[in-house]
C-alpha cells in the first residue's frame, strides 16, 4: 500500500468533491421545495390533489435510485424530442440532479407531512380566526414551526443523499467518488484510491450525523 | 350582529348541534354555559366559520356565513376570536404576534401595526414584555396578549372559547378583568366560560346548552334570580357549579 499517489490527486479529487456538494445542496433545496409541495397536496381535503401526490410517493419510494437516475438520461432527452422534434440534449448533470430532486421529494413530503401534522390544530384554527388566508396560514404560522420541528430528519435525509449521489457513476458524472476511482485505476493503485474515498466518505458523514443528534438535543429541551 | 337562525350541525351521525337559534346584539355581553360536549364550544367556533354546519345560518354583521360567495378570511379578520389554549404563535416574539395579522391581512404598515398593537399590550399590561416569546410567560399574560392579538384586529365583536379554563386558578382573575373591561367598555362580546362571577357582573344574557341545544336563553336577573323556573337540567349544572 502506498497513499504518496493521493497528495498530487487531490486538486483533481476536490473538483469530484464540488460536483457532489453541488448535487447534494441543489437536490436537497429542490426536493424540499417539491416534497412541500406534495405534502400539502397529501393533506388536502381535495382527494384528486392527495391521491395524485400519494400515488408518486408511493412509486418513487418502490424504485431503486439508480433506476431513476439512468431512466432520466436515457429517457427525458428521448421524450423531449418526441414532444419537441428536436434534439434537445440536456446533459448528465441536468438530468442527475432533476432525477434527485423527484427522488428525493418522496421521502422529504413524509418528512414535511409528519412535521406539518405534529402542529397542533389550534394554531392552525388561531391563524384563520384572525383572517388569513390558507396560503398565509402554511407560509407564515404552520410551515415555519413544522420546519424547525424537522431540521435534523431533512438533514438525517440530506446524509444519505450525501452517499447516493455516488450513483451518478452509472451515466459518467465526475463526482467525488468517481473522480477518485479514475485517478486510482490510472495510476494503477484503484485499493489505496477506494480507501481513501471510503475514509472521506465517513468523516463527513459520521461528523454530520453527530452535528444532527446534538442539534436534536438542543431542539427537544 | 350576530344572528344564529336554526343551526345543525352532524359529525358524521352524531348530531352535535340541534337547531340552534339566538341572536347578540351591539353591545351586548352573552355568555354561553352548559356540561362538557354540550356543543357550546362547536356553536361558538361555527360564528367565525372555524366549524362547519350543515343547516340553518348564521349572519355577522349582514354576512351571511351559509352562502357560499362570502369570502370568509375576510368575515374572520373582522371577529376577534380567543381560545382555550391561547394559541399564540411560538415561533414569533409578542409584538410579532401582535402584528402580523394586522400586516398581511389589513395591509397595515410595519409602524402602524407596532404602535397599535404595542398600545394594546400596554392596556392589557404586558408592555414590558414586547420582546419576549409566548413560552416564557405565564398561561395568564399569554391569555392577555391573546385578546390584545384579537382587539388589534379592530373586531366588531369578540368571542371567547373557555379562555379561562386552561388557566391556573390564581391567573384566572387576571384575564377576567382584561374582559370585564372590555365589557364595560360596551365591546360585544360572546363567551363561552363557566365563570358564573363574570356572568353576574357583565353579562346581558345567559345561554345554557345541554346536548347541542340552546335549553335557556335569557336575561342574566331572570337567569340568577329565579332558579325556580329554570329546566331541571339548568337547576342541575347551577346546583353543581354555585356549591362551592
Amino acid at each position: 500500500m502506498d497513499f504518496s499517489a493521493i497528495i498530487p490527486a487531490l486538486p483533481g479529487m476536490w473538483e469530484g468533491m464540488a460536483m457532489t456538494l453541488k448535487l447534494l445542496v441543489l437536490g436537497v433545496v429542490g426536493g424540499v421545495a417539491l416534497g412541500t409541495v406534495l405534502a400539502l397536496m397529501r393533506l388536502s381535503h381535495n382527494p384528486l390533489l392527495s391521491r395524485v401526490a400519494g400515488a408518486y410517493v408511493n412509486y418513487f419510494r418502490s424504485i431503486p435510485l439508480l433506476l431513476v437516475i439512468t431512466w432520466f438520461y436515457f429517457a427525458v432527452p428521448f421524450v423531449l424530442r418526441w414532444l419537441t422534434g428536436e434534439d434537445m440534449p440536456i446533459g448528465a448533470f441536468t438530468s442527475c440532479l432533476v432525477a434527485f430532486m423527484m427522488f428525493e421529494a418522496a421521502y422529504f413530503c413524509e418528512i414535511v407531512r409528519a412535521g406539518i401534522q405534529s402542529i397542533p390544530k389550534g394554531q392552525m384554527g388561531a391563524a384563520y380566526a384572525l383572517g388569513m388566508n390558507y396560503g398565509q396560514v402554511m407560509r407564515l404560522i404552520i410551515l415555519p414551526q413544522a420546519f424547525r420541528k424537522m431540521t435534523p430528519l431533512l438533514l438525517q435525509q440530506s446524509i444519505i443523499l450525501f452517499q447516493d449521489t455516488s450513483l451518478v457513476y452509472a451515466v459518467g458524472l465526475m463526482d467525488f467518488l468517481n473522480a477518485a476511482r479514475s485517478r486510482g485505476d490510472i495510476i494503477g493503485q484503484p485499493h489505496e484510491f477506494l480507501i481513501f474515498a471510503g475514509l472521506v466518505y465517513f468523516t463527513i458523514s459520521f461528523s454530520a450525523s453527530l452535528l444532527v443528534k446534538r442539534l436534536q438535543k438542543r431542539l427537544t429541551v | 350582529m350576530i344572528s344564529i337562525k336554526n343551526v345543525s350541525k352532524w359529525y358524521g351521525e352524531f348530531q352535535v348541534l340541534t337547531d340552534c337559534t339566538t341572536e347578540v346584539t351591539k353591545g351586548e355581553v352573552v355568555v354561553v354555559c352548559g356540561p362538557s360536549g354540550s356543543g357550546k364550544s362547536t356553536l361558538i367556533k361555527c360564528v367565525n366559520a372555524l366549524e362547519p354546519f350543515q343547516k340553518g345560518d348564521i349572519v355577522v354583521d349582514g354576512t351571511s356565513i351559509a352562502d357560499p360567495k362570502t369570502d370568509l378570511p375576510k368575515l374572520r379578520s373582522r371577529v376577534g376570536m380567543v381560545f382555550q389554549h391561547f394559541e399564540l404563535f411560538p415561533h414569533l416574539s409578542i409584538t410579532e404576534n401582535l402584528t402580523i395579522a394586522q400586516m398581511k391581512v389589513l395591509g397595515r404598515s410595519k409602524e402602524e401595526a407596532t404602535d397599535k398593537g404595542l398600545k394594546l399590550l400596554d392596556r392589557v399590561g404586558l408592555k414590558a414584555h414586547a420582546h419576549k416569546y409566548p413560552g416564557q410567560l405565564s398561561g395568564g399574560q399569554q391569555q392577555r396578549v391573546a385578546i390584545a392579538r384579537a382587539l388589534a384586529m379592530d373586531p366588531i365583536v369578540m368571542l371567547f372559547d373557555e379562555p379561562t379554563s386552561a388557566l391556573d386558578p390564581e391567573m384566572v382573575n387576571e384575564v377576567l378583568d382584561v374582559m370585564v373591561q372590555l365589557a364595560q367598555e360596551g365591546m360585544t362580546m360572546m363567551c363561552v366560560t363557566h365563570e358564573m362571577g363574570f356572568a353576574r357582573k357583565v353579562a346581558n344574557r345567559v345561554i345554557f346548552m345541554d346536548r347541542g341545544q340552546i335549553v335557556e336563553d335569557c336575561h342574566k336577573e331572570e337567569f340568577f334570580g329565579n332558579v325556580d323556573a329554570r329546566s331541571d337540567r339548568a337547576k342541575q349544572f347551577l346546583a353543581k357549579i354555585l356549591q362551592h
